[in-house]
């Protein structure tokens, strides 16, 4: 069975829940081997992980290049080149998020590989490599298949079940490639990961439009989300008009979420916004315009003003819990 | 100094947006608009033609799409641009990301040389709305062996040098390159200008020129559906989800949306 290579996504020591999903993913198309790009000392700290969800081999990239001063991106694709070029693996697996999708493409141009992109599903049987997409905000679902070897997949996180299986995670240690003329990284602000639940992998989001009308007002979204155990996201207009950061847009320029159960507070449901939420299980929807497009897509919706209605809400929900 | 910006036609995002089975855009089933981001990335490229002397700086256009492709490209010019590249040939049709990335690059290349005198900086949407692939500027960048800065909210020019501070859901970097270099705009970089009636109607004389593959120095045979590294089997729609009760708030709004939730097991 040919190999398939997983970039391990990887924050401060701890191996993210994406990389699970890779290592599940790669052991249905062959011999899962992981990939580590980082700094000094970063194998050790993820190995025992990597071997707990299957990893046969693991090769190691060390470099002071992965950080301040480095060259952006360039270790984690000279990396995977090399290991593509010597031993043409079946697939190689990377997670769907900015980075992975600009590793990628790159790797594809290099290694003239085929880039099957933010695939939610795939099979092979070590000779094919079949995909299945989700698009245009998951209204149309699209068949691909690569036409060369060792085609390069990213996945979108979530669309695989993390299931842990023993691996004998031998690890290998390779060389990082000298750096081309590149990107050099200048300095990076630390990921703030605040008391929610990440907005991509939460079971509930309650988000909050043009509607709400204020920064200071988008407490009622959060104090509703926060009962829930939600996370918060909003619209391009509420972003736009400085209610919420941006990290937190949902829809086709910002997030695509499929939560459980989505809660649209004020937001009227442009076509824009249903393409980052319109696959959620349950939608639920509070505007007072009972012509909002929104509840064309509801599975519940109340006409009624969200101040009033989305505190009540919240009152039952705290006294359900208690 | 010589800036270009790839900006590409997309079906309207407010219209609906159809596959083939093929997987190609069905083009008649919506309007074909300028993308956004790319209104975004020349509005950039016009605010460092001012910021940097004006006359001294040209800024070119280059596309890569379907005779209609044009409208997409009079607007960028009648925002302000000076000259337009199309590049626009059958063989192209059908082409995946990375011969996408090859035939801009080579499209790019007709403009000039990379480098002092040639094209000094590349400027792209971050993601395109209807492909998302996200990275074809960094491929094109990886064609034409130049660093690729992507995603910036915010571009700085100066001394040869530029630097961008790159905003994803991965992190805030600040990353530097010197020129020439490619550099990908996201959608809070700034506030696209409308065209003017006097940018209309000058927008009408700039030289577009339409380039054929070969004009291109392109090789059909790495070009196209024919070239195509992988390739879509089927495209579907899916059956649009459907509108479920609607209550119009009577005081108790919040309460008939709570008994919703229990008995969906939702809380
Ligand atoms: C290329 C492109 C990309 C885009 N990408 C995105 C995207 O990623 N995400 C996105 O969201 N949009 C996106 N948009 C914008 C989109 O078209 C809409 O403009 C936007 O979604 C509208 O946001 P909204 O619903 O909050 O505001 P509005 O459309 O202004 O709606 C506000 C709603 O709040 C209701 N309301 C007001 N007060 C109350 C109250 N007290 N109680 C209850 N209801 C109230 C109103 O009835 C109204 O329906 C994009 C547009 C383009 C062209
Ligand atoms: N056919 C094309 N013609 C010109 N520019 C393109 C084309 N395809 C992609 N681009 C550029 O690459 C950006 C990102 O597109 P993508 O990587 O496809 O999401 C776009 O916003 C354009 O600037």
């Amino acid at each position: 069975m040919g190999e398939v290579l997983v970039l391990v996504d990887h924050v401060e020591g701890e191996i993210k829940k994406s990389t699970f999903e890779l290592l599940t993913a790669a052991r249905a198309l062959g011999e899962p081997a992981a990939v580590v790009v980082g700094g000094p000392g970063t194998a050790t700290k993820l190995a025992d992980g990597l071997r707990e969800y299957g990893a046969e081999k693991i090769y190691v990239a060390e470099t002071d290049a992965a950080g301040i001063g480095g060259e952006f991106l360039a270790p984690e694709v000279g990396v995977l080149a090399a290991l593509v070029e010597r031993v043409d693996p079946v697939a190689v697996l990377i997670a769907t998020s900015a980075d992975g999708k600009e590793i990628a493409g790159r790797l594809a141009v290099r290694t003239g590989s085929g880039w099957l992109n933010d695939v939610v599903a795939i099979d092979g049987d070590g000779a094919e490599i079949s995909t299945e997409h989700s698009v245009f905000g998951g209204a149309w679902t699209v068949q691909s298949k690569a036409n060369t070897g060792h085609p390069v997949v990213t996945v979108r996180p979530g669309s695989v079940e993390p299931e842990p299986a023993a691996g004998a995670g031998v690890e290998e240690t390779v060389d990082v490639p000298a750096a081309g003329r590149g990107a050099t990284v200048v300095s990076r602000e630390p990921v703030t990961t605040g008391e929610r639940p990440d907005l991509g992998e939460a079971s509930v989001v309650v988000s909050g439009g043009r509607g709400v009308g204020s920064a200071d007002q988008f407490t009622v979204v959060e104090a509703l989300a926060d009962s829930l155990g939600a996370a918060v996201g909003a619209s391009r207009a509420a972003v736009d008009s400085g209610y919420y950061p941006h990290q937190f847009q949902v829809g086709q320029t910002g997030k695509t979420v499929s939560p459980q159960l989505y809660i649209a507070l004020g937001i009227s449901g442009a076509i824009q916004h249903r393409a980052g939420m319109q696959t959620s299980k349950t939608i639920v929807a509070v505007n007072k315009d009972p012509d909002a497009p929104i509840f064309e897509i509801a599975d519940f919706g109340v006409v009624g003003d969200l101040f009033t209605i989305a505190p009540q809400l919240q009152e039952e929900v705290a006294r359900r819990r208690s | 100094m010589n800036i270009v910006v790839l900006v590409k036609q997309v079906p309207d995002t407010y219209s609906e947006r159809r596959l083939r089975g093929d997987g190609a855009l069905d083009r008649d089933a919506s309007d074909a608009v300028l993308d956004e981001i790319n209104e975004r990335a020349v509005e950039e490229a016009l605010q460092l033609k001012e910021a940097h002397g004006g006359s001294e700086v040209t800024v070119t256009v280059v596309s890569m799409g379907p005779d209609r492709a044009t409208e997409a490209i009079r607007k960028a010019l009648s925002m302000g641009a000076d000259a337009a590249v199309h590049l626009t040939d059958e063989g192209l049709a059908g082409s995946d990301a990375v011969g996408t990335a090859r035939a801009l690059a080579g499209a790019i290349g007709t403009v000039g040389p990379m480098g002092s005198g040639g094209v000094d900086l590349v400027l792209a949407g971050n993601e395109a709305s209807d492909g998302r692939s996200a990275a074809v500027p960094a491929m094109v960048a990886e064609v034409l062996g130049l660093p690729a800065l992507t995603h910036a909210r915010q571009v700085t020019v100066e001394g040869g040098s530029v630097t961008v501070r790159r905003e994803t859901d991965d992190g805030v970097v600040t990353l530097s390159a010197e020129l020439p270099a490619v550099v990908s705009v996201n959608e809070k970089i700034n506030e696209p200008r409308y065209p003017s009636f006097k940018g209309i109607m000058a927008a009408k004389k700039k030289p577009v020129t339409t380039l054929s593959l070969a004009a291109a120095g392109l090789d059909a045979a790495q070009v196209g559906a024919a070239a195509a590294l992988t390739s879509v089997v089927s495209a579907t729609p899916k059956p649009p989800k459907s509108a479920g009760e609607k209550v119009v708030d009577d005081g108790d709004g919040g309460t008939k949306l709570a008994a919703f939730l229990v008995a969906q097991k939702l809380i």
